[in-house]
């Protein structure tokens, strides 16, 4: 037996099924019921029930891509602030080899940086590495923060909305599974973009999004609004358990 | 815990002040949105809840008889107070009183003190022994930037919903009437309004990311006619006499603005 219908808002303790299906995250057992711990919606696969929470904190994984400002220096390694409870640590042998080089002169307290979490151990000490495509310093542009269970929807399916975003704008985008969100382009659009993006996360868990979002778009450049499209059949819903992250 | 602003924050704020935007798309001379609710809190003599944006401070006023100060037998007692709680803002930590609350409770009470809001003299009940000490206490609920301005706000907001019992002498004794309330004896009105130079531009009401990348930050408390009662400084860097004097010519016309939200009376 299943109580609740897909997508849809729970709080903590709603019953949402019995066992015959399985609990997955943001859920428990009780009594031989699956229960909601959080406030979110609920995500059924198959036999499998998991709830996504409305807003989040940023839990390193291993393979992320984050985006992190370094927030100290020390004598092998630079500290940095990933948008969680967790701080990541970058080590100079990751950057320089075994060359032995002066550490601020490569990166100074106050830069972003985009990396991968190359692994997170038991105590939740999380290594980051620069090695990687498109991983380095970020120069000019802003930086916008969302919830970073927002980052699939953000970047939509295959990158629908984030590419629509990048193309309306014509801003270089790059978005961390963390939930920062690079934007670099004029500084007209780069504000549009931010705009979008607030409304993106706002909205994040209402149907029809892309449309609006592209409405906004149009709206925001003064551009003729597009001619009725053949509306899609139905909402293109990401998959929110594996959000695909962009890579420029 | 020490805040770290990323740098390219700071480039694209400042870039954007040097075209005359701010990051919210407010005008140089904008206050965020703001709110006022005066009596809001029963317990206390007056209160007020001022909301600038997302900043918001609750403040109460708390009368109490006490001696006055040997070197001011005949005038009341104002004292002020402030409380940054862990709640407003990651970098608020529990504990003794950090500067910043310090400043704030401070550049507060000097504003209302240097204005006259309160003719302290007519708060004395005995000469020398008994007058009315009134506390003003500011708990800072949300911090997102510009404490002092809607601290002075609130501030002056729970002044005016303050009220006290009439008090006589007969004989030895003090009577205090509980039946009738009277409203505080207040002389004057006075706000304040901070200024941050960001990439040589003075913008009003910094919010807390101005404010955390800010060069320099005036204070200028000002009465209801447009002279000075207060100013404060802050930020590493100077200010140019010119910007100062910019600074106050702005103040007049903003605080006329401001004092729109004090209730009327």
């Amino acid at each position: 037996m299943i109580f609740i219908e897909d997508k849809e808002m729970v709080i903590p303790g709603d019953v949402l099924a019995d066992d015959e299906y399985h609990s997955g995250r943001g859920t428990f057992k009780e009594d031989g019921k699956i229960c909601s711990s959080l406030v979110g919606l609920v995500a059924v696969r198959d036999k499998k029930i998991s709830v996504i929470p409305l807003q989040s904190k940023y839990i390193p994984k291993r393979g992320d891509v984050v985006i992190g400002e370094i927030t100290d220096i020390r004598f092998s390694m630079w500290n940095l602030d990933i948008n969680s409870p967790y701080s990541g640590i970058l080590p100079a042998s990751d950057v320089f080899g075994k060359e032995k080089r002066d550490l601020n002169r490569t990166f100074d307290v106050g830069d972003v940086l985009f990396l991968r979490v190359v692994d997170v151990d038991e105590v939740k000490k999380v290594k980051l590495g620069l090695k990687g495509r498109g991983l380095g310093k970020f120069r000019d542009g802003i930086l916008i923060y969302i919830t970073p269970t927002k980052v699939p929807r953000l970047i939509g399916k295959k990158g629908s909305m984030i590419n629509m975003i990048k193309d309306e704008t014509k801003c270089e985008v790059v978005v961390g599974q963390n939930g920062v969100v690079w934007v670099k382009g004029e500084p007209t659009m780069e504000r549009v973009a931010e705009k979008v993006i607030n409304m993106i996360e706002e909205q994040a868990h209402t149907s029809g999004l892309t449309d609006r979002v592209r409405n906004m778009l149009f709206e925001l450049l003064g551009k003729e609004k597009p001619s009725e499209e053949p509306k899609e059949d139905e909402e293109q819903e990401e998959d929110v358990e594996n959000g695909e992250e962009l890579i420029q | 815990m020490v805040i770290i602003i990323p740098e390219i924050i700071k480039e694209s704020v400042t870039n954007l002040m040097k075209n005359g935007e701010r990051s919210d798309d407010r005008g140089f001379d904008d206050y965020r949105e703001i709110s006022l609710e005066t009596g809001v809190i029963k317990k206390a003599e007056g209160s007020a809840r001022v909301k600038i944006g997302n900043t918001q401070i609750m403040v109460g006023t708390k009368p109490q008889i006490g001696e006055p100060f040997s070197d001011t037998p005949n005038v009341g007692v104002l004292m002020t107070n402030s409380e940054l709680i862990p709640m407003a803002a990651p970098d608020f930590e529990p504990g003794p009183p950090d500067e910043r609350s310090v400043e704030l409770a401070r550049v507060t009470d000097r504003c209302m003190r240097e204005a006259g809001v309160l003719d302290l003299e007519k708060l004395a009940i005995v000469e020398g022994e008994k007058v009315w000490m009134i506390f003003l206490d500011l708990h800072i609920l949300d911090y997102d930037g510009n404490l002092m301005d809607a601290a002075v706000l609130g501030s002056m907001a729970a002044i005016m919903d303050t009220k006290i019992p009439e008090t006589r002498v007969e004989g030895d004794e003090i009577i205090i009437d509980r039946e009738k309330m009277i409203p505080l004896p207040i002389k004057e009105k006075a706000l304040m309004c901070t200024f941050a130079k960001i990439g040589g531009e003075l913008v009003v009401d910094p919010s807390l990311e101005e404010e955390q990348i800010l060069d320099a930050r005036i204070s200028i408390g000002m009465r209801e006619d447009g002279s000075i009662c207060a100013m404060q400084k802050g930020g590493m860097k100077p200010l140019t006499k010119d910007e100062i004097i910019k600074a106050v010519s702005r103040t007049q016309k903003i605080t006329k603005n401001l004092m729109e939200h004090l209730p009327h009376n």
